[in-house]
């Protein structure tokens, strides 16, 4: 057991020392790409009424995701928070139905009743989309307690944010989930801030991957935006859990380039700082230059596929307006099951 | 092909807003996430990012331009070469998202309407005759109330997610950590069970701390300190530890944020002994009873509304005035038929009151304003005068206020009654996200106007 931290500024892997194959570069970049370009439009259809409510898009934060759900085998499990989007994409579920639950309609994951914050897929194991910060914890410990209790090898991949972490019901989680050796990892998505209060303001214990060694949990600090730094954290996590050794905590150091939701001034940080981050820290440039810069892909073909991803993102937005809304007698379905 | 850029909805209720400035000038190239404007809501300036790429071609809204309607084009990128003047790519987009906005603010109720209420009624009780009065809104209401508490007593504190530093998630303590500093406002981490029983164990110590709940909905991760622990230790003490403490934020239903965010807890924490449970509508209410409940010596839950955040109302001008709970405010005075309601559910009230008054049925609405103790007799009376009752409330339809109220007027009316007690309550189901279940699952003013037809079997 341990807790350890690659430091993450200078942990940035190089591709070519990490053997890491063109097809799977290729893969991560084609997966990052279409959950940014995914959020761009709905943070635009937001701005033009057709997604109300609260909308938080997981723009800057997208190597985390793509670079764990590259560690997962089919039967594994992921819940998350209301900054879901990215997630839904990346474990498979279509662009089309996420797009279109946004704004509302019948077409969408809840069939329009959950909204941005709350789309559930069981064919793809996704158990949501949870808008009571630190509420997706312990769920996620229970639904390894069943794969524990049916005795699979299946993972759950629970994920939250710096704010979550200070929650107590994720140390109640924490504790049964080591006694219990459950299968879970706890994927703290510290992007800096929880809303306007950052890391330094709401905790002095700051190396959240280290607070589950209490409980006798190991844990790691993560360049959560190098795709290949997240992916082989994620592999040794897995292999943990897997292998009945209880759960493991990954910290993953990431940014979130847009406000906490639409209608956050985000007045708590400076914009040098944002602009800093996606000039030096961007997970999809740093993918795009190995690609690059190993020669293994050119200018055209990452265009070519810039190109396929917004085709696929137009069409799941015209999806979104053309699907109509759910019917009214929709109100009184799926109280029950 | 150019493409012209829309003013942007900034927030769940954003109409339209000022252009404040422009971080862009003609003939400049944009990329794709750069932030090209700064746009004033009602509530903050938000900085605007392009989603698509081009040149600068024109710019169509000048800065400082305020009431700029949202989907209105603001700027017109082009490409290299192209003429600023050129048609802009026909924007199919735009005759859906005009239509989905006026959807979106169908439902009258939830879209903020900044004009002043009138007060129907002859004089208040709750403020001498020849008063001053000035205009403000709720949310400014309620700022005052707990700074002039502040000033006035150094044990008044306020504690919660984002109440300093960020001016507040809705901007109810704007400019209270300048003026009172950290020690009296304080940021806490988001562990509302923890910051919860932490103000329950310093009211105990002798301070009066006010906790925000950014809103109520997140209360449930801390009930249990606030029945309990605060509610019920007066009791189980033989009267030795009152809990001078008050738990504030926004209540019910916002706008399209779904069911988890969008819950009345009005019946919940009434049905509570040991409690005090408040629901002002306007926004004198606001301020005297927040500051009445400030003051009291016992826990008091205050629920406050998002939508009604920004509505104005006339508000006495004198330098300390309080409303006593348990005091119901008759907001207008009617023969046919009472209507009880609290909060936002007066707005459906007061309208379903206008509507009637125009089919020669004359309304008495009353708004309970405190929820625990309740005002009987104000109810009572005026069931005595009218013989017919209609009760109005957003929160879901079993054991609801509404429920109490009827059960109450049966006991002790039904003599009095012509006609059943009618609920109009929110929908018996979770609040969904579409726009049109959203509207159909709140309460609706027609709703109130048909049941206070059939009361008068009309
Ligand atoms: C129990 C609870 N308290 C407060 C909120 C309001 N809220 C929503 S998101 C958020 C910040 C959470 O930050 P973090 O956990 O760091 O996640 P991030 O948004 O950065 O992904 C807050 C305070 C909530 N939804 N639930
Ligand atoms: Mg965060």
């Amino acid at each position: 057991m341990a807790a350890k931290s690659t430091t993450p500024d200078t942990g940035a892997t190089d591709g070519k020392k990490s053997n890491v194959s063109k097809d799977e570069l290729l893969k991560y970049y084609r997966e990052m790409l279409l959950i940014r370009r995914f959020e761009e439009k709905a943070g635009q259809l937001y701005g033009m009424g057709l997604i109300g409510g609260f909308c938080h898009l997981y723009i800057g934060q997208e190597a985390v995701v793509v670079g764990l759900e590259a560690c997962t085998k089919e039967g594994d499990k992921r819940v998350t928070s209301y900054r879901d989007h990215g997630h839904m994409l990346a474990c498979g579920m279509e662009a089309n139905g996420v797009m279109a639950e946004l704004t509302g309609r019948e077409g969408g994951y809840s069939r329009g009743k959950g909204g941005s914050m709350h789309m559930f897929s069981r064919e793809k194991h996704f158990y949501g989309g949870h808008g009571i910060v630190g509420a997706q914890v312990p769920i996620g410990a229970g639904l390894a307690f069943a794969d524990r209790y049916k005795g699979n090898d299946n993972v759950t991949f629970t994920y939250f944010g710096d704010g979550a972490a200070n929650q107590g019901q994720v140390y109640e989680a924490y504790n049964m989930a080591e006694l219990w050796d459950l299968p879970v990892i706890f994927v703290i998505e510290n992007n800096g801030y929880a809303m306007g209060t950052s890391v330094k303001r709401s905790t002095k214990s700051t190396s959240l991957y280290g607070r589950g060694l209490a409980y006798g949990i190991p844990g790691e600090q993560v360049d959560g935006m190098d795709v290949l730094a997240v992916k082989a954290a994620g592999e040794a996590a897995v292999a943990h859990c897997r292998a009945g050794k209880g759960p493991y905590i990954l910290e993953m150091m990431t940014y979130r380039y847009r406000g906490h939701s639409m209608s956050d001034p985000a007045k708590y940080r400076t914009r040098e700082e944002v602009e800093k981050m996606k000039a030096e820290k961007d997970a999809i440039e740093h993918v795009r230059d190995l690609l690059l810069g190993a020669g293994l892909a050119n200018e055209d073909e990452l265009k070519a596929i810039d190109k396929q991803i917004k085709d696929v993102v137009n069409a799941s937005a015209e999806f979104a307006k053309e699907s109509p809304e759910p019917s009214v007698s929709e109100l009184y379905t799926d109280i029950y099951a | 092909m150019a493409i012209d850029v829309l003013m942007p909805a900034l927030s769940p209720t954003m109409e339209e807003g000022t252009l404040a400035k422009w971080l862009v000038a003609e003939g400049d190239a944009v990329k794709s996430g750069q932030i090209i404007a700064e746009i004033e809501t009602d509530k903050a300036t938000m900085e605007f990012e392009a989603v698509d790429e081009g040149i600068v071609g024109k710019i169509l809204v000048a800065a400082g331009t305020s009431g700029v309607k949202v989907n209105e084009p603001i700027l017109r990128l082009i490409e290299a070469g192209e003429d600023a003047n050129a048609a802009p790519a026909p924007v199919a987009e735009k005759a859906v998202a005009e239509k989905a906005v006026a959807a979106k603010a169908a439902p009258a109720v939830a879209a903020s309407t900044s004009a002043a209420v009138a007060v129907v009624s002859k004089a208040s009780p709750d403020w001498p005759a020849g008063t001053p009065m000035k205009t403000m809104t709720v949310r400014e209401a309620l700022r005052e109330a707990m700074a002039e508490e502040m000033r006035a007593n150094p044990n008044v504190m306020l504690m919660g997610e984002e109440v300093g530093e960020y001016q507040g998630a809705y901007k109810i303590s704007q400019g209270l950590l300048d003026e009172f500093g950290p020690k009296r406002v304080v940021d806490t981490p988001i562990t509302e069970m923890g910051f919860t029983g932490i103000a329950v164990g310093a009211a105990w110590g002798g301070l009066n701390p006010i906790v925000e709940f950014m809103t109520f909905n997140f209360s449930l991760q801390a009930i249990d300190h606030i029945l309990n622990s605060a509610a019920k230790t007066n009791y189980m003490s033989g009267g030795q530890l009152g809990c001078p403490i008050v738990f504030r934020g926004a209540n019910g239903a916002a706008a399209r944020v779904g069911a988890q965010h969008s819950q009345d807890f009005a019946a919940w924490y009434a049905s509570v002994p040991g409690l005090k449970v408040v629901m002002p509508y306007s926004a004198a209410d606001a301020k005297g009873l927040l500051k009445q409940a400030i003051r009291d010596p016992n826990p008091v839950v205050f629920l406050e509304n998002e939508i009604m955040y920004g509505q104005s109302f006339e508000v006495p001008d004198l330098p300390d005035f309080t409303i006593p709970f348990s005091k119901a405010r008759i907001w207008r005075e009617g023969t046919d038929a009472t209507i009880v309601s609290f909060g936002i559910g007066m707005r459906y009230a007061l309208e379903a009151a206008d509507l009637l008054a125009k089919d020669g049925i004359s309304v008495e609405v009353i708004d309970l304003r405190t929820l625990r103790p309740l005002d009987y007799d104000t109810v009572l009376a005026s069931i005595q005068k009218t013989n017919r009752c209609v009760c109005v409330e957003e929160g879901f339809p079993v054991a609801s206020m509404s429920d109490h109220l009827a059960s109450t007027i049966m006991q002790r009316a039904f003599d009095y009654l012509d006609a059943p007690v009618i609920t109009c309550t929110g929908k018996d189901v979770p609040m969904p996200y579409a726009a049109n279940l959203e509207k159909l699952a709140l309460v609706t003013t027609a709703e109130v106007v048909a049941a206070v037809k059939s009361v008068c079997y009309r």
